[in-house]
């Protein structure tokens, strides 16, 4: 399994000559598996150059966490879409009254987007995210309700060569009076728990947090103790804030131990 | 190492704060979760708690009706709760377990329903001094 980072930007793209080392598109994963099958972690900008990036693909499955507009944007800019002998498999949640498709479609449609959904050319499925284990080619794929504004989960992908869990937009802090606190009242942490690779939210420095509990992200402090708390064997701190440059970020890591790295 | 659903995990933190006895039970009826002020009522902290099942923590409670006559099983508010899938409310009598005391309570409980539709337990939510 191996995995391209193609967006590692929080909340808003962030394109300019301060962003560059880090990169400033918004959330996107591209994971290959080991039989080279391509599984897709989100659709924010990056997708668009992931797709620029492909051949052909037979099948591209594509693994929404949530539809903020930070993890759909890049949708459809994505060349597989266009690309009528593709299938692509689109994961994602349904909110209490609201059907994926339906959802998607509030995006992908006029006035906010020239094609609509069902014009795509692809050979198009949409899947409610099941809670839960359900197989892709290649992976074994859990998702679970994680901690963050609006129905949103997690994703942990397993194969015989290893194991990442995502969780790209993740507050398992709020309202804990210390944290870490407990495995088991903690959010996320089955998707994590002896996970080889950890992708998660390390959004905020402790000050901008202490004026934004309860937005659904995290601190880089917080983001490493949940990596400690689930035993995770290495962390990419993932959804960088807008207004932090690649010195901030470099900056944010220093001091640290551990097998961790910005994203 | 078994996770909790987020859902219970978001009730217990926002149970945390607030300053009425609260209980939050899984679908059976068993107390995963009591916040400081329902400590004062059964005398236990959390942190030193197993798990109640649900019997063990109504003798505890022992609730009967204002008139003193013992409350029938599905009469209970969180049985209610839990098994018709509805809010409900009932004017009870407890013990409290530090004094012995018979308390006059309101309680009101109602299920859990999170997404999908998963059926995860039931909260109780109990008023003092106000009967």
């Amino acid at each position: 399994m191996r995995l391209e980072l193609w967006g590692v930007r929080g909340s808003l793209p962030t394109a300019g000559p301060t962003t560059t080392r880090y990169g400033g598109n918004t959330s996107c994963v591209a994971v290959r598996t080991d039989e080279g099958n391509l599984v897709v972690l989100d659709a924010g900008s990056g997708i668009a150059a992931l797709g620029r990036s492909l051949g052909h693909e037979p099948r591209v499955d594509i693994l929404l966490t949530h539809l903020h507009l930070d993890h759909i944007q890049g949708l459809g800019f994505f060349a597989p879409l266009f690309d009528a002998a593709c299938d692509v498999h689109i994961w994602g949640p349904a909110s209490p009254t609201v059907g994926l498709r339906q959802r998607l479609t509030r995006y992908l449609s006029p006035p906010l987007f020239p094609v609509a959904l069902r014009d795509l050319p692809c050979r198009l499925t949409l899947h409610e995210s099941t809670l839960g284990s359900f197989e892709l080619p290649g992976l074994s794929c859990r998702a679970a309700l994680v901690c963050h504004p609006g129905p949103t989960v997690g994703y942990r992908l397993s194969s015989p060569s290893g194991s990442i869990a995502y969780l790209p937009d993740h507050e398992p802090a709020l309202g804990m009076r210390s944290f870490p606190g407990e495995k088991s009242w903690t959010s996320g942490f089955e998707l994590a728990h002896d996970v080889d690779v950890l992708l998660h939210d390390a959004q905020y420095d402790e000050g901008e947090y202490a004026r934004r509990v309860g937005w659904g992200h995290s601190t880089v402090g917080a983001a490493i103790a949940f990596a400690h708390l689930a035993g995770a064997k290495e962390l990419i701190a993932f959804h960088h804030d807008p207004s932090h440059d690649d010195d901030a970020l470099d900056a944010s890591t220093r001091g640290t131990t551990g097998r961790w790295a910005c994203g | 190492m078994t996770q909790r659903e987020v859902e219970l995990i978001l009730v217990r933190q926002l149970a945390s704060y607030l300053t009425i006895p609260i209980f939050v039970v899984d679908t059976k009826g068993t107390l995963i979760y009591f916040n400081e002020p329902a400590e004062v009522l059964i005398s236990r902290r959390f942190e030193e708690t197993e798990e109640l099942a649900l019997d063990e923590w109504t003798a505890m409670l022992h609730p009967t009706g204002l008139d003193g006559d013992p409350l029938p099983h599905h009469e209970r508010p969180i049985v209610q709760a839990l098994e018709q899938q509805r809010p409900s409310h009932a004017r009870l009598l407890v013990t409290q377990q530090a004094t012995g005391e018979r308390l006059p309570i309101e309680v009101t409980a109602f299920p859990i329903v999170g997404q999908a539709g998963r059926d995860l337990g039931a909260v109780a939510l109990f008023w003092t001094g106000q009967s």
